[in-house]
């Protein structure tokens, strides 16, 4: 009796624990497997406890190459989008225009559509076009599928703002570009932030678009796939317990700054 | 301020139309500088839109907005030296009080804004608070900081659109009191848009009655009150009991009324409306300026009075008065506000009254008019 009472007033906690449970553990095998040192090519079996592959993370042909490569077009692609993407959001929620309702949904097919169909589409266009498989393919394709995403994340920020705020700001002597700089732009900016995080995101780790439209150029995760063919060194784990790393730490750093404004404020 | 009258504004035929509705009609008005005005109206009457086309967020369809010698017509709102107040106040979230009260002064490229800023806060009671979001206060201090922020560029004409409307009915009338003073203070005009008849007349010094887009009538508060114009102004500002009347003679200063049988004195002065004989009009008269006796006590009843019969339909007692409806023949639900001095105990519901003032507070309205106009806008703005 008193376990099930204990039960009952745990519920909630234990129900917790147990989805983070869930989605951490591959982070943990990841992790832990990133300080293995396997017999023979493949990693997925614990032999040893060695730090080899993180004191040599670049000790694997070419996959540093296909990291910085990911982590370029992931920069252009996030700056390009949501440039681009902050832009349509204001045009649509602010100016009626004649094909604004086409523009609206359109701006959702990227989302819905199957990559792969989006993929083979972009392929066909591209080699129609005569344009040359590589990094600009994959950086415009990028941009394009991230698109939409900023621009749902902008638009929900910036319908929500009091339209009042930049007429204020225009009663208090602001010019078209000071009330923008000053009042609009620092107001949309969390939606702005949060489309920019999301894009770099989706970038960073997408396989199927770019895969298709990369020709012979190789991005961070094709290169994954393709050593998963014939050996998985160790050093993808070792990328991969860094990048978690990098969010858990841009996380932490957040909330700590979050919680000094507060306190302030208090 | 080179003149004295570099301070007035002056509306010459403004109007503006979206699409094919009329929102205000071709409208003079000119505001003293200096002077506490208001606009009164039912919401949709075309207030707002007047205000912000002298603000210049909107731009007027025809007609010329002036503040003192100059035309600001084609002048974009940051080029305008007027201020507004904001309904709902529109403070930046993402600023601290200071900023949002430094932000009209860093904007016209003034450095040295923190002694500017302290003295405003100040004012307005807010010297502690400077460092606070504008989420953190309460609606009473947002809506000092509004004030300050419009206030400290010294505009020549400070608007406020309906500032109060977000704030519990005590911290209205406190912030009534508190604009009243600040602008006593300050000496610069202002024009306050409200619903509020209550409002407008605590505050302002001259108040213009607005409807579908036109003044009905514009004067001092009192004298609004007191001498309507309109059925509108007569409903809209208070209540007012009207009567239709057909014109029986003149005698002297006094048109003498026939309604219900009864014979009603209106002083010439008073009535607004041509009174030819045989003619009608609508008289009119405020609750609390009725007495009302016992039938039996009838005799008691100076004469010279104005005086109509009719029954006690309900009476409600709400502390310093007491509302009667009185059931008579010549208007169905006639309003009586009796000031509880000496309550007489057979004033009750059925009791036979008669009900009499003095013809100096009668007026007298057109009769082509609608006898209700105004009435249910009142009534809805007060829910």
């Amino acid at each position: 009796m008193a376990f099930v009472n204990w039960l009952k007033r745990h519920l909630v906690v234990i129900a917790g624990l147990v989805t983070l449970g869930y989605l951490l553990l591959p982070n943990i095998v990841v992790t832990v497997f990133s300080f293995n040192k396997p017999k023979g090519r493949f990693n997925y079996e614990w032999q040893q406890f060695s730090t080899d592959a993180w004191r040599d993370p670049c000790g694997v042909a070419d996959m540093c190459g296909s990291l910085s490569l990911s982590l370029q077009i992931a920069v252009w692609a996030t700056v390009g989008a949501t440039v681009l993407g902050t832009m349509i959001a204001f045009a649509l929620v602010r100016y009626r225009f004649r094909a604004r309702g086409a523009v609206n949904s359109l701006i959702f097919l990227p989302m819905a559509m199957p990559e792969v169909v989006m993929a083979a589409s972009l392929l066909t266009l591209f080699l129609n076009m005569g344009a040359q498989l590589g990094f600009w393919t994959i950086l415009i394709a990028h941009i394009m599928f991230c698109l939409s995403f900023v621009v749902t994340a902008v638009k929900a920020r910036v319908m929500s703002m009091d339209p009042r705020l930049e007429q204020a700001a225009q009663d208090l002597y602001a010019g078209p570009a000071q009330t923008f700089l000053r009042v609009t732009l620092p107001i949309a900016a969390p939606g702005i932030a949060a489309g920019a995080l999301l894009a770099f995101a989706l970038s960073f780790d997408d396989f199927i678009i770019t895969n298709f439209n990369a020709g012979s150029t190789v991005t961070f995760p094709m290169f994954v796939w393709g050593s998963a063919q014939r050996g998985t060194p160790v050093q993808i784990n070792v990328i991969g317990t860094a990048m978690f790393l990098v969010a858990v730490l841009f996380v932490l750093a957040g909330m700590v700054i979050g919680n000094r404004r507060n306190r302030q404020k208090a | 301020m080179t003149n004295e009258n570099s301070g007035d504004v002056r509306l010459s035929g403004i109007s503006k139309t979206y699409g094919s509705f009329t929102a205000v009609h071709p409208l003079d008005l000119t505001v003293p500088q200096g002077s506490f005005f208001a606009l009164l109206g039912a919401s949709g009457c075309g207030k707002t839109t007047t205000l912000r086309m002298i603000a210049g967020l909107e731009e007027p369809t025809s007609g010329v907005v002036s503040l003192g010698d100059q035309d600001v017509t084609n002048l974009p709102p940051y080029k305008r030296p007027v201020n507004t107040v904001f309904q709902s106040y529109a403070l930046f979230p993402h600023l601290d009080i200071f900023e949002n009260v430094a932000f009209g002064l860093r904007r016209r490229g003034i450095k040295s804004v923190k002694k500017q800023v302290e003295d405003m806060l100040d004012l307005v009671q807010l010297g502690e608070q400077a460092r606070k979001k504008p989420h953190q206060l309460s609606g009473g201090q947002q809506q000092r900081v509004a004030v300050a922020r419009a206030l400290i560029n010294h505009p020549k004409v400070l608007l406020l659109d309906e500032p109060l409307g977000a704030l519990d009915l005590k911290l209205r009338r406190q912030m009534q009191l508190e604009l009243k003073r600040i602008q006593t203070e300050v000496g610069i005009t202002f024009i306050h848009v409200t619903h509020d008849q209550e409002e407008a007349m605590t505050m302002a010094d001259t108040v213009a009655v607005m409807n579908a887009g036109r003044v009905e009538q514009l004067g001092a508060p009192a004298d609004l009150y007191e001498n309507p114009n309109t059925t509108f102004v007569a409903n809209f500002l208070g209540t007012s009991n009207l009567i239709e009347a057909e014109v029986d003679s003149r005698s002297g200063d006094d048109i003498v009324l026939k309604a219900g049988g009864g014979k009603l004195v209106l002083p010439v002065a008073r009535c607004s409306a041509p009174a030819t004989t045989g003619g009608k009009v609508l008289v009119g008269v405020r609750p609390e300026k009725i007495s009302l006796t016992h039938a039996d006590d009838a005799g008691e009843i100076p004469a010279g009075r104005n005086r109509i019969t009719g029954k006690i339909a309900d009476s409600s007692f709400i502390g310093v008065s007491t509302q009667y409806v009185i059931d008579s023949a010549v208007c169905p639900e006639f309003e009586v506000y009796a000031q509880n001095i000496d309550r007489d105990s057979r004033l009750v519901p059925g009791a036979d009254v008669v009900l009499h003032w003095s013809p100096a507070h009668t007026f007298g309205l057109d009769a082509a008019q609608d006898i209700d106009a105004g009435v249910e806008t009142a009534e809805e703005e007060a829910a």
